[in-house]
């Protein structure tokens, strides 16, 4: 007993330690996030933030549910496989309540020379012009359509549509 | 009530118990989408590229990315004659209004779009402190904006560039591949609205996906391979002076 009574000092030292330890887990549970180390060291409740952030392109599966008459013209032509949005922006709000957003008028001036503008750097393949010489100043879309722009389909389209025949 | 010594040795875990239990709620999971079937990458057709910006103006409007700042951006690279190691490389405002035209002729030239390569083995996601940045179960290398310190850690690890300070949170910021629309099945703004088709989505654990076939069978490339990032973004047609 004598001993014990000389050991008190190393009671109060543990006693310290324990009192440490708890505080510790303590302030670990309020700070650390539940979800830290879930899949790895990171706060796994992170990909669930960041996999909700609101969508701006609907994406030309969205816009081909409704503008089917779009989706046929484009569909024949050479844009066939340039999505709405390239032009025509971000319309995620447009196709959830279309009232709500009514897509912009185009400015044909800016988006056609945007992809068609003779640069050196471009594919060989690639249509290109020098928009100053090609022209003369007539804006693009008067001769090429936009949906489907090479301009003997456009003929046959025009020419299709007044007399009715789908074909 | 009287708190003894004795009484709060009891309370203080229970307190801890408590706080973990109410505070920290559970993680929502994303609705029919399993991390572990997929593994993303991105393929890019440089054969194809037409150097537009119009991928770089739709990561800005889709992730509200701040003026001058770049979550992917557009090259020119001119290699005038054989030294394939002194291109000249240009990228007015990220090439998001397009490129003036090249001065000199001869040569060759190109564009080269960047990204973050969302590399499994990354630098960046090693450097972090404190847990903020990690590459998620499905191969996306993602920044926690809640965690992140903005000590510019990664963005100096980063071998490609890639990350910047945004200086709206002045946290780390990056490319997330679009991961809040790969999570519901559209791809990346930039593969949506690329007009060539140069950006193709990959998930590289889905063998029936026709860009995964693509690189299985054509000649592509990562961008530094000798760092050994793991990266997965690959492109076609790369010329040996790109960086």
């Amino acid at each position: 007993m004598a001993n014990l009574k000389d050991a008190g000092h190393l009671f109060r030292m543990a006693a310290v330690f324990v009192v440490g330890i708890v505080l510790f887990l303590v302030l670990r549970g309020i700070f650390v996030p539940r979800s830290f180390g879930q899949y790895g060291h990171y706060r796994g409740a992170a990909l669930a933030e960041i996999a909700s952030k609101p969508i701006m392109f609907a994406g030309h599966g969205t816009c081909e549910s409704c503008h089917i008459d779009v989706q046929e013209v484009k569909s024949k032509g050479v844009h066939a496989r340039v999505a709405c949005e390239s032009c025509h922006g971000p319309l995620a709000k447009h196709a959830d309540d279309p009232t709500a957003l009514q897509p912009p008028k185009l400015d044909v001036a800016v988006l056609c020379v945007r992809c068609h503008e003779a640069n050196l750097a471009k594919p060989k393949a690639f249509p290109q012009v020098v928009s100053a010489e090609h022209s003369g100043g007539v804006v693009c879309d008067t001769c090429h359509k936009p949906h489907s722009p090479r301009i003997a389909d456009a003929d046959t389209a025009s020419a299709e549509n007044p007399s009715g025949d789908s074909k | 009530m009287n708190i003894t010594r004795r009484r709060l040795l009891y309370l203080l875990p229970a307190a801890a118990i408590a706080w973990d239990s109410l505070i920290a709620g559970a993680p929502e999971a994303a609705p029919n989408y399993n991390m572990t079937d997929h593994w993303w990458g991105l393929l890019m057709d440089i054969t194809k590229c037409i150097g537009c910006g119009t991928c770089v103006q739709a990561c800005q409007a889709e992730n509200n990315v701040p003026d001058g700042y770049f979550r992917t951006w557009v090259e020119r690279y001119h290699v005038a004659d054989w030294s394939i190691e002194n291109p000249i490389v240009d990228s007015p405002d990220g090439g998001k209004h397009g490129f003036p035209p090249l001065e000199t002729e001869g040569g060759k030239s190109f564009y080269v779009p960047k990204m973050c390569n969302h590399c499994a083995d990354s630098p960046c996601t090693q450097v972090c402190p404190v847990g903020a940045t990690f590459v998620s179960p499905d191969g996306v290398v993602l920044v926690d904006q809640k965690y992140c310190l903005g000590c510019r850690y990664c963005i100096q690890a980063c071998p490609y560039g890639c990350r910047f300070l945004n200086p709206e949170t002045n946290t780390a910021s990056k490319c997330t591949l679009c991961y809040h629309r790969i999570n519901k099945g559209l791809t990346t703004a930039c593969c949506e609205t690329c007009p060539t088709g140069t950006r193709q989505l990959v998930d590289l654990k889905n063998p029936n996906d026709p860009v995964h076939k693509f690189i299985e069978t054509h000649s592509v490339q990562v961008l530094k391979p000798h760092l050994a990032t793991q990266a997965k973004v690959f492109y076609y047609g790369l010329d040996g002076s790109v960086r």
